[in-house]
C-alpha cells in the first residue's frame, strides 16, 4: 500500500490479493499494445447531438477505449496462473489477458469456458474453489461481442482473486453456464439472464429473478431506457433522468 | 370477497390426483374424504412478518415437515444499478446506501473503494480512520437487529426491545457523524462528506462505555436459555462445503469454524494496524451464529476504541483528498438552521473568486471523469463479503455497477438449509442468514 504522501508501507506485504509487482510490468506491457479496444465513440461533451450545442465543443469526437491486453511477464504470481492454465486447457482457450489497476482479467473464449473453471477450481495450484459474483455488462457498439460476463473467483487457498470475462453476440447470446462447478452461480446467472438476456446454457432452471416472470424486454441493456416521467414545478419541467442533458 | 366467489378456490385435476387451492376461511368447502395424505404447498410471504421484508417462500409440506423450500425473491427490486447509470460518480453513493438498509455504510465502502480503485488513489489516513470507526459500529448496530429480530421471531420479544434499544445507541452517532441516522452518502470516493463534529470523540467514548455494560445482558438472556437453545441448535445446518459450493460468507461460513474474514485476510483501510480476532464457532447450525455475532460485537468494540483514540488525536487533518480535481469543493456546517454550506466556503465562491466558483459549479454539476477500466472492490460486511464490479467507460458516470450483495448469495442457502426440517425451523433457518431484502433485490 503507496499513502498518500507516496512511503510504501511494508506492515501489509504479502497481505494483499493483488501483486504489487505487476504495477512496472504492466507500464513495461502498454509499449506493446498491438490492438486498441475501442467499445464506443464519444461525441460532443453536453449530450447534445446536431445544431443544440453552441458550446464549441459539438464537434469533438473520442474514442472510448478500454485497457488493452498485457504482455506477459505480468508480474508475481499472474504469471504463475496464467502459465498454469495454459498448459491445462485447450490451446486457444484464452482470448487475451489485461492486467490493469492491479487486477487480472482473463477473456475466455465462450466454448472453453467450462473446461478453464474446471481446472481453476480442481487444480491444486490454482484452486480458485470460491465464486463470488458474476455479473454481465452490454456494450452495443462493440459489434460481434456486444454482451460480456464477467466472473469473479477467489482463491481462498492462496489468498488471490481473478476476474474471467466471456463475450457473445447480441443475435447469438449464448454462454455456457457454470452452476455444475460452482453452484453459487445459479442466481446470478439468472439475475444475468434476467437483465441481460444472456441465455446459460445448462443452467437447472434459467427463469427471471429479479422482475415478473411475464416482464418484456431485459432492463440493463444499454437501449433499455431507464423510465421516468417528466416533473413539472412552477412552470418549469424537468425530464427524466435519462432524457436529461448530461455531460457524456 | 367471500370463499365461494374467489376466482382461485377450487380443485382441478392433475396427474398425481386431484388438487384443491385454497385462500383462506374456505377450508371448509374441501370435502375431508376426497383428501388423500397431508401434502400442501403453501406460500410464506410476500407479506409476512418473520421473513424479513418482502421474501417469498414456497414451501411443499407434509404434515409439519418441510419437504421443498424455494426462496422467490425480487418484490423490492428498484434498479439502483441502472439508476446509477445515470447518476455522477459522486452521486452513486446515494443510491447505493439504499440497498442493504441495515448496513448502509457497507455498501457506500464498496463502491468507494472501487470508484477509488479505478482512480488509483488513496485516500487520507483520517478518512480511513473514520470510515473503520464507521463501519465497525455499523456492524454492531447491524448485528443487534438480526439478534433483535431473530429473537423476536421465536417468541423472544426482550431480545427484540433490547437490541433496538442499543442499535438506537449507534444510530444517534451515525446522526450526529453523518446528519441521518440511516442513507447517509457520508463516504464519497475520495474521502468522506465532512470531518467529526466538535463533542463527537466524547460521544463515542460514553456510548461505548454504556454498550459494553449493556451487551453481556445478550450473552446473560441467552447463551444458556433452554427454550433458546432448544429453538436453535441444529437448525439450519450448513458445513463448510455447503456454504463454500453456495458462496455464503460471514457470520455463516465463520460458523464452521473457518476463520475467513475479509478485513484479516485481505486488509483494507488499515485493517492490518488493529487489534482484533476474528470469531468462529465449531457448530454450523443458527445457535453457532447467533454466538458468533454475539462475539463479533466485541470485536468491533475493541475496533471502535482504537480508531476513536487515534482520531482523537488527528484533529485537523484531512479527511478528503487533495486533488482538487476529484475533491468535493464545498464543505458542510450546520448552520443555526440545522443545515448548509459553510459559511466560509460561500463566501470564498461568491465573493472572492470566479474561478471557485467555476471549479465548484464544474465539480458539482459535471463530477469527476474516471479513466476507461474496471475493477472489483470487495469488504466485509456484517453479512460476509459484500463486492462491487465498475465498468467505467471513461466519461463522468459509471458504465455499469453491480453489486455482489452477501444477502442475496447467502439466500441460496434457504433450501438446504430447510428441507427436511420443521415449518417452525424455516423461520429460524432464515433468521441465522440474516437477509435484508433491499440488498437481495436492490
Amino acid at each position: 500500500m503507496v499513502d498518500a504522501k507516496g512511503a510504501k508501507d511494508e506492515r501489509d506485504e504479502g497481505t494483499k490479493t493483488q501483486d504489487a509487482s505487476h504495477e512496472i510490468h504492466a507500464e513495461l506491457a502498454k509499449s506493446e499494445v498491438r490492438e486498441l479496444e475501442i467499445v464506443d465513440v464519444r461525441e460532443g461533451a453536453f449530450g447534445t447531438h446536431g445544431t443544440g450545442d453552441t458550446s464549441g465543443f459539438g464537434g469533438l469526437t473520442q474514442p472510448v477505449i478500454m485497457p488493452s491486453a498485457s504482455q506477459q511477464p505480468y508480474g508475481g504470481w499472474y504469471d504463475e496462473v496464467s502459465d498454469k492454465l495454459t498448459t491445462l486447457g485447450t490451446p486457444d482457450a484464452i482470448e487475451k489477458v489485461v492486467v490493469d489497476r492491479g487486477e487480472i482479467t482473463f477473456f475466455i473464449r465462450r466454448h472453453a469456458l467450462l473446461e478453464t473453471v474446471t481446472h481453476l477450481r480442481n487444480d491444486p495450484a490454482l484452486r480458485f474453489e470460491f465464486c463470488s459474483s458474476l455479473s454481465g455488462v452490454h456494450f452495443p457498439h462493440e459489434k460481434g461481442r456486444e454482451l460480456h460476463v464477467a466472473i469473479h473467483l477467489l482463491s481462498m487457498t492462496h489468498n488471490r482473486r481473478i476476474r474471467l470475462e466471456v463475450a457473445a453476440p447480441d443475435d447469438d447470446p449464448h454462454i455456457p453456464s457454470v452452476v455444475s462447478i460452482y453452484p453459487t452461480a445459479d442466481w446470478h446467472e439468472r439475475e444475468t439472464y434476467d437483465f441481460f438476456g444472456i441465455i446459460f446454457d445448462g443452467h437447472p432452471g434459467l427463469t427471471r429473478i429479479m422482475m415478473p416472470d411475464d416482464w418484456p424486454g431485459h432492463p440493463q441493456r444499454k437501449d433499455y431506457p431507464l423510465g421516468g416521467i417528466p416533473v413539472e414545478y412552477k412552470g418549469g419541467t424537468i425530464a427524466p433522468p435519462d432524457q436529461r442533458r448530461s455531460y457524456s | 370477497m367471500t370463499a365461494t366467489t374467489d376466482p382461485y378456490a377450487g380443485s382441478t385435476e392433475t396427474s398425481e390426483g386431484p388438487v384443491f387451492t385454497v385462500t383462506g376461511q374456505d377450508w371448509d368447502s374441501i370435502d375431508s374424504s376426497t383428501v388423500e395424505g397431508d401434502h400442501l404447498v403453501i406460500n410464506m410471504g410476500p407479506q409476512h412478518p418473520s421473513t424479513h421484508g418482502v421474501l417469498r417462500l414456497v414451501l411443499e409440506i407434509d404434515g409439519e415437515t418441510v419437504r421443498d423450500a424455494r426462496a422467490g425473491i425480487g418484490y423490492l427490486h428498484t434498479g439502483i444499478e441502472k439508476n446509477m447509470e445515470f447518476r455522477t460518480w459522486t452521486q452513486g453513493v446515494t443510491f447505493c446506501t439504499r440497498m442493504d438498509y441495515v448496513a448502509p455504510f457497507s455498501n457506500e465502502a464498496a463502491y468507494v473503494m472501487a470508484v477509488e480503485r479505478l482512480l488509483e488513489i488513496e485516500v487520507p489516513e483520517k478518512a480511513q480512520a473514520i470510515r473503520v470507526l464507521l463501519l465497525e459500529l455499523n456492524r454492531i448496530s447491524s448485528h443487534l437487529v438480526c439478534l433483535a429480530t431473530g429473537g423476536m421471531e421465536i417468541g423472544a420479544l426482550t431480545v427484540m426491545t433490547c437490541g433496538f434499544r442499543d442499535r438506537e445507541l449507534i444510530l444517534d452517532l451515525f446522526e450526529m457523524i453523518t446528519g441521518l441516522r440511516m442513507n447517509h452518502a457520508y463516504f464519497r470516493p475520495g474521502g468522506v462528506a465532512l470531518d467529526l463534529p466538535d463533542g463527537a470523540i466524547e460521544k463515542l467514548r460514553s456510548t461505548v462505555r454504556l454498550l459494553k455494560k449493556r451487551l453481556p445482558e445478550y450473552a446473560a438472556l441467552c447463551n444458556a436459555n433452554p427454550i433458546f437453545k432448544g429453538r436453535l441448535k441444529g437448525i439450519g445446518h450448513l458445513d463448510l462445503a455447503g456454504c463454500l459450493a453456495l458462496g455464503l460468507t460471514g457470520p455463516v461460513l465463520r460458523a464452521t469454524g473457518y476463520d475467513w474474514d475479509l478485513r484479516k485476510k485481505q486488509p483494507y483501510w488499515g485493517y492490518e494496524t488493529y487489534d482484533f480476532d476474528v470469531v468462529t464457532w465449531d457448530e454450523p447450525d443458527a445457535y453457532g451464529r447467533f454466538r458468533v455475532r454475539l462475539d463479533e460485537m466485541w470485536e468491533s468494540i475493541k475496533i471502535v476504541e482504537q480508531a476513536t483514540e487515534r482520531l482523537a488525536g488527528m484533529v485537523g487533518e484531512p479527511v478528503m483528498v487533495a486533488d482538487k480535481k476529484i475533491a468535493w469543493p464545498s464543505q458542510l456546517s450546520v448552520g443555526a438552521d440545522g443545515q448548509g454550506n459553510s459559511a466560509e466556503h460561500i463566501k470564498h465562491i461568491m465573493g472572492e473568486s470566479m474561478e471557485a466558483l467555476i471549479h465548484h459549479f464544474k465539480i458539482v454539476t459535471e463530477g469527476f471523469r474516471v479513466p476507461a477500466g474496471q475493477a472489483y472492490a470487495s469488504i466485509e460486511s456484517p453479512r460476509g463479503e459484500i463486492g462491487c464490479h465498475l465498468v467505467s467507460d471513461g466519461g463522468t458516470r459509471p458504465y455499469r455497477a453491480h453489486f455482489r450483495d452477501p444477502s442475496f448469495v447467502n439466500l441460496q442457502g434457504t433450501s438446504v438449509m430447510s428441507e427436511g426440517g420443521m415449518i417452525s425451523d424455516v423461520i429460524v433457518a432464515i433468521a441465522s442468514i440474516d437477509p435484508v431484502m433491499g440488498g437481495v433485490d436492490r
